[in-house]
């Protein structure tokens, strides 16, 4: 057990928890796009900032990433803290200008310009690799990467070709926090990532309900026979 | 062009089916093919049980890794501070000319890659020009034409 302090407020936390898991069970709002409850912290986006006192020393320190100490003294929305985080709201402003979730953020830390160039084929996407570690480690299909480097780094399938080892299940959608990712239901048929797939129907209800070859996929995972898989969560 | 799937197990097995060797292997594959075929990526992080997704992954980060067929000699061009004020990126333009390609591109007749470097630590011959290996120091325009004739009639 560790005793520290967040904004002047005593809190007590488990050894190696994160000052961010503290601070949001202790009701702080710290604001942060990269973290999953799930997934856990690469502190990727750098928005959950906070200011770190330790004796007469400060630091500004991602809050995702920093274990609880004891006798550490955090501050959520120091002039430091927000300098950063409006920086930091600026570049990501500057590199996703049409994502709501930032344009949404930005206002409210009161930034409307970014100051650098604007990116023009980034889409929505911050890198924040969500999509890439719930792929791999919630779904087990893995079918997503990043590729190449700096400028050019991007999520992907390989090659950017449908992928075999994609499901289909949108879960990559789902759990990215800025709307990047494009998934598009038509007459039974689902696209994602370049890849279509053919929606199985309830037998029951006779909706569209989930891509047969997610249905396969759990079926092979977990033993439950297709024939249960096919009826839709509302009828069962 | 064909991967043989023998010749990719070989080098596998050469690295014990170790994953951490997953860079080693591809540097193999490309001294085999001069680029890294998709085949070979997929058949590799199929023996090594890793996602393909993984394995493009590292294709792609590594510059010296490619997934198009290179050319048959490999040109760097050096834009490092000493060769840059030197009139690095002059030779650089001599040999996009002269070659009818970009940086990074291969020619059609697949025998010239030409890439730029940041710097190849050979300071005092700038411009530097290394072509498989070899180093040119104080290159001018007319030696970059010398060199791809040396080149080109070679093979």
């Amino acid at each position: 057990m560790v005793e520290f302090a967040i904004n002047g407020k005593k809190v007590t936390a488990e050894k190696g928890e994160s000052v961010l898991d503290v601070a949001h069970r202790e009701g702080f709002d710290i604001p942060t796009l990269c973290y999953h409850d799930t997934l856990g912290s690469d502190g990727r986006c750098r928005l959950c900032v906070v200011e770190v006192r330790k004796g007469n020393r400060k630091r500004i320190a991602t809050s995702c990433l920093y274990p609880a100490e004891s006798g550490i003294e955090v501050f959520t929305e120091s002039p430091d803290v927000l300098l950063v985080r409006k920086t930091v709201l600026e570049l990501l402003l500057a590199r996703c200008p049409n994502s709501e979730t930032i344009q949404y953020l930005a206002k409210e830390y009161g930034v409307t310009q970014a100051r650098y160039r604007k990116d023009n084929d980034k889409g929505k996407c911050i890198l924040c690799n969500l999509c890439v570690k719930t792929c791999e480690l919630n779904v087990g299909a893995a079918a997503l990467g990043m590729s190449g480097k700096g400028p050019f780094k991007k999520v992907t399938t390989p090659y950017g070709e449908p992928s075999n080892d994609c499901i289909g299940c949108g879960a990559c959608v789902a759990i990215c926090p800025t709307g990047h990712i494009y998934i598009e239901e038509k007459d039974g048929v689902r696209t994602i990532w370049n890849k279509r797939f053919e929606l199985a129907r309830c037998p029951k209800c006779n909706r569209y309900h989930a891509p047969v070859e997610q249905l396969a996929f759990i079926a092979s995972r977990s033993g439950t026979t297709m024939e249960q898989l096919l009826i839709c969560p509302d009828c069962k | 062009m064909e991967v043989d799937a023998a010749v990719i197990n070989t080098i596998i097995d050469k690295y014990g089916k170790d994953k951490s060797y997953l860079l080693a292997m591809f540097q193999d594959v490309q001294r085999q093919y001069r680029y890294l075929p998709k085949e070979a990526i997929r058949h590799i992080c199929d023996m090594l049980h890793l996602p393909f997704s993984k394995g493009y992954e590292v294709a792609t980060f590594y510059s010296s890794l490619s997934l198009t067929p290179r050319g048959k000699h490999t040109v760097h061009v050096c834009l490092g501070t000493a060769c840059h004020l030197r009139g690095g990126p002059n030779i650089l333009d001599t040999f996009e000319r002269e070659l009818h390609i970009k940086r990074g591109d291969t020619t059609e007749n697949g025998l010239f890659t030409l890439e730029s470097v940041n710097c190849l630590g050979a300071c005092a011959l700038a411009p530097l020009v290394r072509v498989d290996g070899h180093d040119y120091g104080k290159t001018t325009p007319g030696s970059v034409k010398k060199i791809i004739k040396e080149y080109g009639e070679s093979t």
